[in-house]
């Protein structure tokens, strides 16, 4: 199946559900001239709410690349991506940073908590970015540390939590002001197998909602299974899609 | 955002105390020195700063300072008085007295001090000291008679008691210390002689004149300052022949004025604020140094931590609000832990006797505090740029 035919068919298949983000003919460059590196050409691309899709393939295919750009943390260098119905080249500035703020959550592949503050203090960061109270954004916070099994943990610092229950605070801050979007880089690669296998499983349970949109890049092939959807990339470019059952909760 | 940043710089303790630490250091050498050069030519003008009888010192025109006094005739004293607004006016005499300390004793092993000498007003004492130790200032009626500073008194005869009835020899002459009192440490250490005026020009060489200089008081309500200008005036001399200039009268300086003229002589003239200025600078420079390279590499440490907050929507300028709160506190702590550890040395040495002239201002506490507000200022300008150019998207490179 040629590439455009795989495109075709993924964005037919999203029409039934709401889309989230839509990337019609992305294109990104890095340098110029002879240095000039063509990471993503003309990425076509729906992810529907909802859903978790997995964006997966080698290193160096443009994965990260195309996250950082749906998550507006990069901008094309040619192409339109719509995130939850906003267009992003219309948002510049501040306006992008409350964007970002306010609907789409990130989970890290090395956590990037900060390492003086506890459990629910990381996790109430972006409740306090958006002007929350201290007191109150923390309190939220321990709620859902509570909902990803990390009740006991709340005041421990994050060199006193494994690696595995780091990434789980990561994806309670990632999560805590409901975000529309939740965009995951390699959430599971620092971490043992039973360690990526629990983190997925709760990813599944507590992250995908309807009307919530999760992106999870990974070459973990372990994981494959989570995934509602399979994006799979190739030299900056979308190989295939598959599409898979998967139970809800599990 | 601002506990966020506290906890994110108090919580690496390294670095968090380096910062502090390189801030502190810098705020101690830049507060002592600066506090031990204004101590040093503070003692320049502690004579002046006794002498606080008068509102006026009056001395020939080209004085500059204290120790450079030019004998005045009585005739500039009955001009001075006749001045509208001079309530008062009287002698003073300065000069230096060669001390034997031995009287009597043989010569080949006798022991010279050099000493200063303050002949003050005979009937009135205006320019005596302020607190007598041992003895009454009526007693320098007696003959011979002469007060010593305390000061002195323990520089000539180190860990003997306070005691009055010694007799010394001052330029040939026998003197007896009737009295023991305080005066403010000097910049030359001379122990310091108070005697009557008449007593005082007996210990030194005749010349044509002997007044030092004249302390006036001015009239209650006048402005010391104007009568100052008016006794300029007033003595004024016309021109020695037709078509010269007029020649200058005496110089009327207040208490202040006088301090200030002898401060700026001593600024003008030696190097103590080159020398001092030099290990501030010093001071400076490594606070810079090292507060600037540690808080950088505590930043490019936390460079990630920057970018996942940008990434998750906090704004350029909040976080230059978080990078500055850290640096500011830090400069805070390091300059309270400076300034107080160089007050601290200072009020040590000085209750330890060790004569060391020290002397903290508020405008030092205020200067200290300038130059770690620029240091602190430096020492987040890159750290600011660094995480001002940080693309968010870093946070995803792993």
């Amino acid at each position: 199946m040629n590439r455009m035919t795989v495109q075709s068919i993924a964005s037919a298949t999203a029409t039934s559900l709401a889309r989230a983000v839509v990337c019609r003919g992305v294109t990104k460059d890095f340098g110029e001239g002879d240095t000039r590196v063509q990471a993503l050409r003309g990425v076509n691309l729906d992810v529907l709410g909802g859903e978790m899709t997995l964006l997966v393939g080698e290193s160096g295919c443009g994965k990260t690349t195309l996250i950082s750009i749906v998550a507006g943390l990069l901008d094309p260098t040619a192409g339109e991506v719509t995130v939850l119905g906003q267009s992003l080249r219309h948002l510049r500035g501040r306006r992008l940073v409350q964007f970002r703020g306010q609907h789409i959550g990130f989970v890290f592949q090395q956590y990037n908590l900060l390492p003086a503050l506890t459990a629910a203090e990381n996790a109430a960061v972006p409740l306090i970015i958006s002007g929350r109270k201290r007191a109150e954004a923390v309190a939220k916070a321990r709620t859902v540390l509570e909902a990803v099994g990390l009740g006991s943990k709340v005041n421990s610092l994050p060199s006193q939590l494994s690696g595995g229950q780091q990434q789980r605070v990561a994806i309670a801050r990632a999560l805590v002001h409901e975000p529309k979007l939740l965009v995951c880089d390699e959430p599971t690669a620092a971490l043992d197998a039973h360690s990526g296998q629990t983190v997925m499983q709760l990813l599944r349970r507590v992250a995908v909602q309807p009307g919530r949109a999760v992106i999870v890049v990974t070459h973990d092939n372990r994981v494959f299974g989570y995934g509602d959807r399979i994006v799979h990339m190739s030299d900056g470019t979308i190989e295939r899609v598959e599409e898979q059952t998967v139970a809800r909760g599990s | 955002m601002s506990w966020i940043a506290i906890k994110m710089l108090t919580g690496d303790r390294a670095k968090y105390l380096g910062i502090v630490a390189g801030i502190a250091f810098a705020a101690l050498l830049i507060a002592q020195q600066a506090s031990i050069a204004i101590g040093l030519l503070m003692r320049t003008t502690s004579h002046i700063q006794d002498i606080a009888d008068p509102d006026i010192w009056i001395m020939d025109p080209n004085i500059q300072f204290i120790d450079e006094l030019k004998p005045l005739t009585e005739n500039d004293l009955y001009r001075v008085r006749g001045v509208p607004g001079v309530a008062w006016a009287v002698r003073f005499y300065k000069g230096q007295g060669r001390l034997k300390l031995d009287i009597g004793g043989d010569k080949k092993k006798a022991k010279y001090q050099q000493s200063v000498v303050f002949g003050i007003d005979d009937a009135a004492f205006v320019g005596a000291p302020r607190e007598i130790v041992l003895g009454k200032l009526a007693d320098l009626r007696r003959p011979d008679a002469v007060m010593i500073d305390e000061n002195g008194y323990r520089y000539v005869w180190p860990n003997e008691p306070l005691a009055v009835g010694r007799e010394l020899e001052m330029n040939d002459r026998r003197v007896v210390i009737v009295g023991i009192c305080k005066a403010s440490e000097t910049f030359n250490t001379f122990p310091i002689f108070y005697c009557q005026y008449h007593q005082a020009i007996r210990y030194v060489p005749q010349e044509r004149k002997v007044m030092s200089a004249m302390l006036a008081g001015v009239e209650p309500g006048a402005d010391a300052e104007e009568v100052c200008r008016r006794i300029q005036e007033q003595t004024a001399l016309r021109p020695a022949k037709p078509g010269d200039p007029a020649r200058p009268g005496l110089k009327a300086m207040t208490n202040q004025q006088f301090i200030d003229s002898t401060l700026m002589y001593f600024v003008r003239r030696t190097g103590i604020v080159v020398n001092f200025g030099i290990t501030v600078s010093l001071g400076f420079f490594v606070g810079c140094a090292v507060a600037g390279q540690t808080f950088y590499s505590f930043t490019l440490e936390n460079l990630r931590q920057f970018g996942s907050l940008k990434a998750m929507g906090l704004t350029n300028r909040r976080i230059v609000g978080m990078v500055l709160t850290q640096a500011f506190l830090a400069g805070f702590i390091g300059y309270g832990l400076g300034v107080g550890g160089a007050a601290l040395f200072g009020k040590a040495m000085t209750s330890s006797g060790s004569r060391l002239a020290f002397l903290m201002p508020w405008q030092v506490l205020a200067a200290t505090a300038a130059a770690i507000f620029v240091i602190v200022l430096l020492s987040s300008f890159v750290s600011v740029i660094k995480v001002l150019v940080l693309e968010p998207a870093v946070v995803f490179r792993g």
